[in-house]
């Protein structure tokens, strides 16, 4: 295992209590996405250059303002790997040819949602990747193409309605799982995590921001415009996508996946679906069982390889 | 200062190993290959001190160079044809970001059809995007022109990334002699690269390629690389003073021919204008009035310049190796819009397009479009577009023609 031993982040008090991310952003109210990105910024701090792809986040530094203390470098849809690439190559030709002292260095981070990592991206990441880029991947998962209105996109649930996906059954297809697409490539480092659960994401980010080499970070992003529920149920929908094991927290290191937070006992799924409306044809006019039991089983089957492992 | 026997992709790569490219962000694509494989043999051996990395493909080795360019080293980069298309994104979205770097250029045509061989499409389609053009017709040109379009890039009023255009294969595989100065001499007239105040820094925190709310802060922005690229127009001139006074090789925005006392002119970019100059020395031996006009820079255009130099001409023959579909040869519209309404533009303008996927262009075509122009003067009618074609290429079209009608035809039974 890692030489990691004692995280700094042993209890809720010790995360950091600043908040570096400035306030007053365009993100919608309750978007999980913007609370997993202040407590990311919190962590990594503002020696930092985030590579940003197009999607909701690309809102965050509208001209002439910023939330960022440090930089920002938009791209393209598919190509914030890339321009992560470019920042960190010349950052390290200007160390080498000593243009720059150590301490004018960032961490390169890249930014993007699901729908350029899943998708679009996908082709610069595992090349990035393959390269051993040093630098950390932060995807916001809102299970859609969100700034476009919440259409499908490839890392869109089972049966979930989206925008593209509006009949009885909802979205036919299934998540891509960009977890062990990523960690197949052995990168340093692949880790889940969640707003709502900080102390989790804390020692994650704490983890990677540590090491070296390609550091990629899935954020499942509860987000009530594309999901359709209250935004102050945001974080209570977060802690359901955990409790009832629908959005596993782990992390890839060495060859090996660990399971970060299992719970004795999981809650339903039923209990996380159907406080969203894109669920709600589950449960509305009547109770689509099997749709519903479907859903469970493969939770169920994902946790049951996890215990057999 | 040496002299060697080398390729156009060769100069090209010399031209990035004299500036002392930091760093080089590269994917393979036929003519330009060669320049990358020339640059990484120099970086493998320990001949230049640059970092190539091997992209997965043009959108993200623009968007790299782009990005490194703004993070404050020099950056050189190259490409042809479909992988300029690929990049097609990044090439317009970089230049806003201000962040000079050099891209080469090995023109060749576009799908479909797929062909390997040259004309202009490409890199005009690039024409819009903020990257200032500069065509070269020799192999010593692309060299110098490399050297140029980093000052040019560079230069404190313009700040824009440089496209240099070589003709794939005309110029990519010929090898001609070409001196090669001295990395001393070239490290004079260009200094090493200032990222001025576009930089990422710990401790300066900068905002790059943001959104802006509304259309006033976007024209803001669209018109400063408006205003940025035509200020390459007095860069360039006082730049390719500097390259004279150093090297002795002069480079104008526009090479004129035998242009000053001619009658008729022929309006051509890239390789082909040396065989057009040939064609000219013997329409002169033949008594005709005939001169050449060739503009190097193609973004900034030079507008002021061309009306100087055609004042008063009774014709000119524009030869495009591109072609627009639904309007024609592009170069020909660019240049009507300089001419039109000028009191003394010449009255007769007239497109030929030529060169389309690698077709030469024969010396008595050249004196057929001069012809062409004569025949228009004396009707006093403008003569419509023409797709040059020799008798034998043009009865191989209408065969193929025939064929295609008839097999529609006959499927419809
Ligand atoms: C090349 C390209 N195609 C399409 C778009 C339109 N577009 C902008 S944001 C977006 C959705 C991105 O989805 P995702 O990555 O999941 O981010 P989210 O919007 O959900 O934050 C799309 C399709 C674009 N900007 N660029
Ligand atoms: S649409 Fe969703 S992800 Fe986008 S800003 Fe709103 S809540 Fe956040
Ligand atoms: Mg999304």
């Amino acid at each position: 295992m890692s030489e990691q031993t004692v995280t700094i982040y042993k209890r809720m008090k010790d995360l950091p209590s600043t908040r570096l991310l400035g306030a007053g952003t365009p993100m919608c109210a309750g978007c999980g996405g913007l609370q997993a990105v202040h407590e990311i910024y919190d962590i990594l701090g503002e020696k930092t250059v985030f590579v940003n792809a197009a999607g909701c986040m690309t809102l965050l530094a509208v001209y002439p303002f910023t939330p960022f203390r440090g930089s920002w470098l938009y791209t393209s849809m598919a190509s914030a790997p890339a321009g992560a690439q470019g920042v960190r190559d010349a950052l390290d030709i200007l160390l080498a040819k000593q243009r720059i002292k150590q301490e004018q260095d960032l961490d390169v981070v890249v930014l993007t949602g699901d729908g350029a990592a899943y998708g679009m991206g996908l082709s610069s990441t595992s090349s990035a990747i393959e390269r051993g880029l040093d630098f950390i991947y932060v995807c916001y998962d809102n299970e859609g193409y969100g700034n476009t209105g919440q259409q499908t996109s490839a890392a869109t649930p089972h049966g979930a309605r989206t925008s593209t996906s509006t009949d009885a059954r909802g979205f036919g297809g299934f998540k891509k799982d960009l977890f062990a697409i990523w960690a197949a490539h052995r990168p340093a480092y692949v880790a889940t995590v969640i707003g709502s659960e900080p102390l989790d994401l804390a020692r994650k980010i704490e983890k990677a921001k540590a090491m070296k080499g390609p550091r990629l970070i899935i954020a499942l992003s509860p987000c009530p415009t594309g999901w359709d529920f209250d935004p102050m149920e945001s974080a209570e929908i977060g802690h359901l996508a955990v409790k009832t094991g629908v959005w596993p927290l782990k992390e890839y290191e060495n060859g090996q996946v660990t399971h970060t937070k299992v719970p004795s006992e999981w809650l339903p799924v039923e209990e996380y679906l159907k406080k969203q409306g894109r669920f709600a044809h589950l449960f509305k006019p009547q109770r689509n069982k099997a749709l519903i039991s479907e859903i469970q089983t493969r939770v169920d089957a994902y946790w049951a390889e996890v215990e057999r492992a | 200062m040496t002299r060697a026997l080398i390729t156009g992709n060769q100069a090209a790569a010399w031209g990035a190993r004299l500036a002392r490219a930091d760093y080089m962000p590269a994917f393979p694509i036929t003519p330009q290959t060669e320049i990358i494989e020339t640059l990484a043999g120099w970086i493998d051996s320990g001949e230049m001190d640059c970092r190539m990395v091997m992209m997965e493909s043009e959108h993200s080795m623009i968007t790299a160079a782009g990005a490194a360019a703004a993070t404050g080293v020099r950056v050189f980069t190259a490409t042809s044809s479909q992988g300029l298309m690929y990049a097609m994104e990044m090439i317009y979205g970089v230049p806003g970001m201000r962040a000079p770097f050099v891209l080469v250029n090995v023109s060749r045509g576009l799908q479909t059809p797929v062909t390997l061989e040259p004309d202009h499409t490409d890199v005009l389609a690039a024409r819009d995007s903020g990257f200032l053009q500069i065509h070269c017709a020799t192999c010593q040109e692309v060299l110098d022109q490399t050297l140029i379009a980093y000052r040019l890039a560079e230069h404190h009023r313009v700040r824009l990334p440089v496209i240099v255009n070589l003709d794939g294969f005309y110029l990519s595989f010929t090898r001609e002699p070409v001196e090669i100065p001295d990395p001393a001499a070239v490290d004079r007239f260009l200094p090493g690269f200032d990222p001025e105040t576009t930089r990422f820094r710990a401790g300066e925190p900068l905002s790059q390629g943001v959104v802006v709310l509304g259309s006033t802060p976007y024209s803001y922005f669209r018109y400063e690389t408006h205003l940025a690229a035509l200020q390459g127009l007095p860069a360039y001139a006082e730049i390719a003073a500097d390259f004279a006074a150093q090297f002795g090789r002069e480079y104008g925005a526009l090479e004129t021919y035998r242009s000053d006392d001619a009658e008729w002119v022929l309006f051509i970019m890239g390789s082909f204008a040396t065989k057009a100059k040939d064609a000219v020395d013997r329409m002169r031996e033949a008594g005709w009035k005939v001169g050449l006009v060739r503009p190097r820079l193609l973004r900034p255009f030079p507008d002021e310049p061309l009306r100087q130099v055609l004042a008063g001409k009774r014709g000119v023959a524009v030869v495009d190796q591109n072609l627009s579909m639904g309007k024609g040869g592009v170069l020909h519209s660019e240049l009507a819009s300089v001419l039109y309404g000028q009191l003394d533009a010449p009255p007769i303008l007239a497109s030929f397009i030529g060169g389309l996927g690698g077709r030469d262009i024969a010396p008595e075509e050249f004196y057929e479009m001069i012809q062409v122009l004569h025949r228009a003067a004396e009707e006093g009618k403008p003569p419509p577009p023409r797709l040059l074609f020799t008798g034998d290429e043009l009865r191989e079209v209408r065969k193929l023609q025939a064929i295609a009608h008839a097999e529609r035809t006959e499927g419809l039974k």
